[in-house]
């Protein structure tokens, strides 16, 4: 059986991780290639390294340092921040990325996710969607690290990527982010009816109750969490464990 | 050291693949040069990326005769990997019905989901279930779970399959025959399971 994920996010910024609440109040929390190596030890899932300063500062990905820290990491690295082109994606795959998440960039120009796809395949895009509720009840997408409204409906979204050939949705609440208060389960539950592409829930983990409630009423096929693995003891082990005492398949 | 050739088609992810290989205690060269293919103890076939396009690829660089040389006439030990697992085969039907390398039978075909709840692609770590006894499986349980990205796969006759995995029904993601072996899972992105798997490969080399 498919084993769901647990992610570890790490997020990059000023040379170092950093973790805030609500995409912003940023805290360092260490080095980003020792978190790899000690991720790498405790054989998590997967990793998703995004650099969040990049498209803020105009900057195109920091390839040599993700073929550092791809040299330590033998399991999938998804790679994101500053992506604007299909070349970009090509030096990213290169350099040791397994998979890239696009966000900013697939809001100004949608058919790059169908370029990358065509060209490296579906399996290697990730479209990253945030989105925050607004008065209307309706979730709407931010680009810019979460600094820019669009007037995009995030269900409307997840639906057009897939249709240009994203191979996964990572979907993360901006008001959810570093709040430890869990995930939101009715976007992320309309979204995963929405597509049939697997969706990573993004954005409110706390506890292994949090992420179970993703899978079990959100139906994500994987979760991504920072502050948790960050700021509370827990483990990625200690969640996978939550999970298969409640019936949930995981690979420990 | 033994040197292993890593088929450089410009299908990328070739540097995790290489470092997967000298983490094991190969010599990887990452080379499209048949001379250097010519000489290596061992072939590794990576990718991602759609089927047709790779056949181009490779066929742009008159690495099709060669890769058939080695492995079918040769013995070589050669490795596909994904993509490259995929290539192996006889056809396949993304981009387009394109001929493979023909080195195992069988075609490559697109997953097709057997309920609501199944998404394609296949991401994520599935288990692999052993069919027949296969030398790259020394020191491997059977049902290990390995990491798979994946919306194609390999469909061969039964001999052929070396292994299985419950996704769609279940699909082949081990095929081999004599010294050619493919993974339709990434062995370089499995940790420690897939660095045994990949001992094993270099064993044969």
């Amino acid at each position: 059986m498919l084993k769901i994920r647990i992610i570890p996010t790490l997020l990059y910024k000023n040379f170092g991780l950093v973790k805030g609440v609500g995409f912003d109040s940023w805290r360092r929390v260490g080095s980003a290639l020792q978190s790899i190596m000690v991720y790498s030890l405790r054989e998590v899932d997967e990793l998703i390294f995004l650099d969040i300063a990049a498209t803020g500062e105009g900057r195109e990905p920091d390839y040599a340092l993700v073929d550092d820290l791809a040299d330590d990491c033998f399991m999938p690295l998804t790679v994101g921040g500053g992506i604007r082109s299909v070349e970009d994606v090509r030096r990213l795959l290169m350099v040791g990325a397994d998979k890239v998440a696009i966000n900013t960039a697939l809001l100004a120009r949608p058919e790059l996710i169908s370029e990358v796809a065509n060209r490296f395949g579906s399996q290697c895009v990730v479209a990253s969607i945030d989105y925050k509720a607004n008065s209307q009840g309706k979730y709407e997408v931010y680009g810019h690290s979460g600094t820019r409204a669009t007037g995009l409906d995030a269900v409307a979204l997840a639906r057009q990527v897939e249709e240009r050939g994203a191979g996964e949705i990572l979907l993360t609440s901006i008001e959810r982010d570093g709040t430890m208060s869990g995930y939101d389960i009715d976007c992320l539950r309309q979204v995963c009816a929405a597509v049939r592409i697997p969706v990573i829930a993004a954005g409110g983990a706390g506890t292994p109750a949090h992420v179970l409630e993703a899978i079990t009423a959100g139906h994500a096929s994987a979760i991504a969490a920072a502050s948790m693995f960050h700021f509370s003891e827990v483990t990625p082990r200690q969640v996978k464990q939550h999970l298969r005492d409640q019936g949930v398949p995981v690979r420990l | 050291m033994k040197e292993i050739a890593i088929v450089d088609y410009g299908m990328c992810n070739l540097d995790s693949v290489a470092r997967a290989v000298e983490k094991c205690g190969g010599l990887p060269m990452t080379t499209d040069d048949p001379a250097t293919i010519s000489e290596a103890c061992g072939i590794i076939l990576p990718g991602v990326g759609a089927f047709a396009d790779a056949m181009d690829n490779l066929a742009q660089r008159a690495l099709i005769p060669l890769l058939r040389r080695q492995a079918l006439e040769r013995g070589v030990p050669f490795l596909g990997i994904c993509l490259g697992m995929q290539l192996m085969a006889d056809r396949g039907h993304e981009g387009g019905e394109t001929a493979g390398l023909g080195l195992i039978p069988g075609e490559v075909v697109r997953l097709a989901a057997d309920s609501l709840e199944t998404r394609i692609p296949h991401v994520g770590w599935n288990q692999v279930e052993l069919l027949h006894p296969s030398p790259l499986f020394d020191r491997i349980a059977d049902q290990t779970d390995f990491y798979f990205v994946h919306s194609y796969h390999f469909a061969c006759p039964p001999q052929f399959a070396i292994a299985r995995t419950p996704y769609c029904g279940g699909f082949v993601s081990v095929v081999g025959h004599g010294r050619c072996f493919g993974t339709q899972f990434h062995p370089e992105k499995s940790l420690g399971a897939g660095q045994t798997l990949l001992r094993n490969f270099l064993e044969l080399c």
